[in-house]
């Protein structure tokens, strides 16, 4: 067959096309299928939701950080002292910063400290906008980030309105005190946050924070469950979460009545 | 045609070299980002996007601009444009690969970036921004090298040129308008959400995008023995007046909603940060009115007929607008949605010394790619004219 | 042959470079790796064998650990069932480095030896090595 070098390229190119194109269109074909729906019982829980007593949390006093230190710890997560590369999974904000849209309606709540973390929403933006699902929603209502996936783009901080999101500007390694062998650490470039520590929910346990705390001031429980210690608290008390008008229907609640 | 690229004159060549230089200090600070992490940015936890996503966003709209003479030298048969229109594709070509650059320079794992074509994801706008914007740099790239090809052996283009051609023009819109959406569609970022944003990328694009190439057929008359002509500067000129007053009108409206309303829902805090400064912070304040300014003095020589027929006064407009857009929305629009951060708190951003360079440096090597097709383009114009029929006398070679 | 003299330089300095590895490796012979079984845990086992055969791991580790990431962090699945029916945490914490506790003298023996570097120990972290 006689080809002229013209043809021969436009056939090789079509043909490298073709080539560039099977496994984006093999993995399209996968993308319909849903993946292995876990049989272990944890990932079928329902919804997941923490609900922080204000009260009790408040009568703690503004020095008592156990929750924060149980979960750093657990996790790994690094003691940076420049504020802004700073990796946060759950710490302190002011009422007013944590409720910005709340401000002059609860003069008594002004300054007091609330625990803020990821709010595991019921339609979480930051899913919404992974370009490689790093980041993606449980059956059970988790938000979970797979660091071995994630390109560090920070779209998700740019779409998650709680600023719940860090980035690890920088190796973390050297910033963890004293690491937890059973759980790895992150690497430089990636984002983290708070896992509403599944890891220890396949195992039965409460996640840290819960467990750490010594005034009964944080419950952990199923939404979907009406007999659930959560829901039963929901059902009694007045309860507030974060920035509703947004629609991302947070599962972290606040007793504040 | 590649082959056109390699000869030239020394003033070529220093330019190249120049461009190479800027390219190679890029590349040495982008190893020191590589080898250090992105804290020798100045993004922070709270402002995570910067100079980098800026100018990813500013030069979408640059990429975008060309359809604003393809559209109607082929659509409309404006004849004046004939002699512009690839100069139009090969700007959007270099846009476009400068915004992949810009992208790639902004990501904390650059190695995992085909995690995006492997895990596609069709609900995430950033991935739809890739699709699109590979697919215009594809459709600039093949109809630009095929208009030129059939003019360099005397023929008209293949038919399916005409067919991209036409595809390319609604596809130049989705890249700015899936850019807009990038911000358009996230809660708690006030300044962003907002329906008229794609409206307002897309004014603000046909307005810098165009002025840079009249700036650059300037330059192309100045340097080189062909003439892109004066008609269709005459048109350019125009086109920039009616985008740029449009983008600042449309600037207007939304500045007039959040400021009479005083809602925070509607961007209020970040404007008055911007154009006011804001509880004792202001870094941006100077660089919003510098735009404004700008913009203005551009607007009022770009519609005065006078000042834009003389080519001093329209060069400086067009400078202005492109200067002004680059502000208002290579910084403050990407920065200004980050401030105040979501617990209402102010933190700045400025950038740091590498990533200035880094940037400058991806700049390089889209005016790089810039300067090589243009060498090529012209060079196969040049030999396609009889000197005879040029409008103008030869001149000093490029 | 136009320009003889450039193109032969020209391919002879490309040949150089490619057979680079090749020749600046002469006579440097690396010894085989020998990956170490000798940990405490192994030494206690009645049975030494891995939750798969040695040669089904030897050459599938890598898989069956991608396999086992995706597993455990995307579908929530922490249990492998093994091929002979036994079952073990999909963890490489609790079940990989229970036994191989000494990664510089059993994972890296191999990896080093073929020059792959796998992220994994960016994160993970390995367990802490006695002096022997």
């Amino acid at each position: 067959m006689e080809m002229d070098r013209r043809t021969f390229l436009k056939m090789g190119g079509l043909g490298l096309l073709g080539l560039m194109a099977a496994p984006v269109v093999d993995v399209l074909l996968k993308a319909g299928r849903v993946s292995g729906a876990g049989t272990s019982a944890a990932v079928t829980a329902g919804r997941w939701a923490l609900v922080v007593d204000m009260k009790k949390c408040l009568e703690a006093g503004p020095s008592c950080a156990d929750c924060i230190l149980a979960c750093h710890r657990a996790h790994n997560v690094p003691q940076i002292p420049d504020l802004q590369e700073q990796v946060r999974w759950i710490w302190k904000e002011p009422f007013e910063h944590a409720f910005p849209e709340q401000e002059g309606r609860a003069e008594s709540l002004a300054g007091k400290p609330f625990l803020v973390l990821c709010n595991h929403c019921t339609d979480p933006p930051c899913v919404r906008v992974c370009p490689t699902r790093a980041t993606f929603k449980r059956q059970d209502g988790i938000v979970m980030m797979d660091y071995h996936r994630c390109i560090g783009c920070r779209y998700c901080m740019a779409a998650c309105p709680y600023g719940a999101r860090s980035f690890n500007f920088r190796d973390p390694r050297p910033y963890v005190s004293t690491t937890n062998p059973a759980y790895p650490t992150r690497e430089r470039g990636v984002v983290e946050k708070c896992n509403f520590c599944e890891e220890r929910l396949a195992e039965g346990l409460p996640p840290a924070c819960v467990a750490a705390c010594r005034y009964g001031a944080l419950v952990f429980g199923n939404l979907v469950d009406p007999h659930s210690q959560v829901r039963q608290i929901l059902r009694a008390r007045y309860t507030i979460c974060r920035k509703p008008e947004l629609g991302t229907r947070p599962n972290v609640y606040y007793v504040v009545g | 045609m590649i082959e056109k690229a390699l000869t030239g004159s020394r003033r070529y060549w220093g330019w190249v070299g120049i461009l190479l230089a800027l390219v190679a200090a890029g590349a040495g600070c982008y190893l020191l980002q590589l080898g250090r992490g992105l804290t020798i940015t100045g993004m922070s936890r709270d402002v995570s996007w910067g100079l980098y996503i800026g100018q990813f966003t500013f030069l979408v709209g640059v990429a975008a601009s060309a359809v604003m003479v393809v559209l109607p030298y082929y659509l409309h048969n404006v004849k004046e444009f004939g002699r512009i229109t690839i100069f139009g594709e090969f700007l959007a070509v270099s846009a476009v690969i400068m915004c992949l650059l810009f992208v790639i320079v902004d990501l904390g794992k650059p190695a995992r970036i085909f995690n995006m074509i492997l895990y596609p994801t069709p609900n995430s706008i950033l991935f739809w921004d890739f699709v699109v914007l590979t697919g215009y740099l594809l459709l600039n790239l093949i109809i630009g090298w095929n208009v030129l090809e059939s003019e360099r052996n005397e023929v008209p283009p293949p038919r399916w040129v005409r067919t991209l051609v036409y595809v390319s023009i609604p596809w130049a819109i989705s890249i700015h308008t899936v850019t807009a959406f990038l911000y358009a569609g996230l809660p708690g970022r006030h300044y962003w959400l907002n329906p008229l944003l794609a409206a307002r990328f897309l004014a603000s694009a046909f307005a810098s995008g165009p002025a840079l190439l009249i700036i650059l057929a300037f330059i192309i008359r100045r340097v080189t023995s062909f003439d892109p002509g004066r008609e269709a500067i005459t048109k350019l000129s125009l086109i920039v007046a009616y985008a740029l007053t449009t983008s600042m009108f449309f600037l207007g409206l939304e500045l007039f909603t959040a400021l009479y309303s005083r809602v925070p829902a509607h961007g209020l805090p970040t404007i008055q940060y911007l154009f006011t400064g804001k509880d004792g912070f202001g870094n941006l304040v100077p660089l919003m009115w510098t735009s404004v300014v700008l913009g203005l003095v551009a607007a009022y020589l770009l519609i005065n007929p006078a000042t834009r027929g003389r080519d001093a006064t329209l060069l400086f407009a067009c400078a202005a607008t492109f200067v002004s857009i680059w502000m208002e929305k290579g910084i403050g629009l990407v920065v200004g949605g980050f401030i105040p951060n979501p617990f209402e708190e102010i933190q700045e951003y400025a950038p740091t010394l590498p990533e200035a360079i880094i940037t400058t440096g991806v700049w390089a090597v889209g005016l790089l790619i810039l300067t090589l097709l243009c060498k090529i383009a012209i060079a196969v114009k040049e030999a396609a004219e009889p000197p005879a029929a040029r409008p103008f006398p030869q001149r000093q070679g490029f | 042959m136009y320009d003889s003299g450039k193109i032969l330089t020209g391919l002879l300095i490309f040949a150089l470079l490619v057979t680079f590895p090749v020749w600046y490796h002469l006579g440097r012979a690396t010894p085989p790796p020998e990956p170490d079984l000798d940990t405490p845990v192994i030494a206690g086992l009645a049975e030494k064998e891995c939750i798969e055969s040695t040669e089904y791991m030897r050459a599938y580790h890598m898989e069956l650990l991608k396999t086992w990431r995706d597993l455990a962090v995307r579908s929530g699945e922490k249990t492998y069932v093994a091929r002979d029916g036994e079952k073990y945490p999909i963890s490489l914490e609790d079940t990989c480095l229970k036994c191989h506790s000494n990664k510089s003298r059993f994972c890296d023996q191999c990896h080093n030896y073929l020059g792959v570097d796998p992220n994994c120990w960016n994160c993970h972290v390995a367990p802490e090595e006695g002096n022997r």
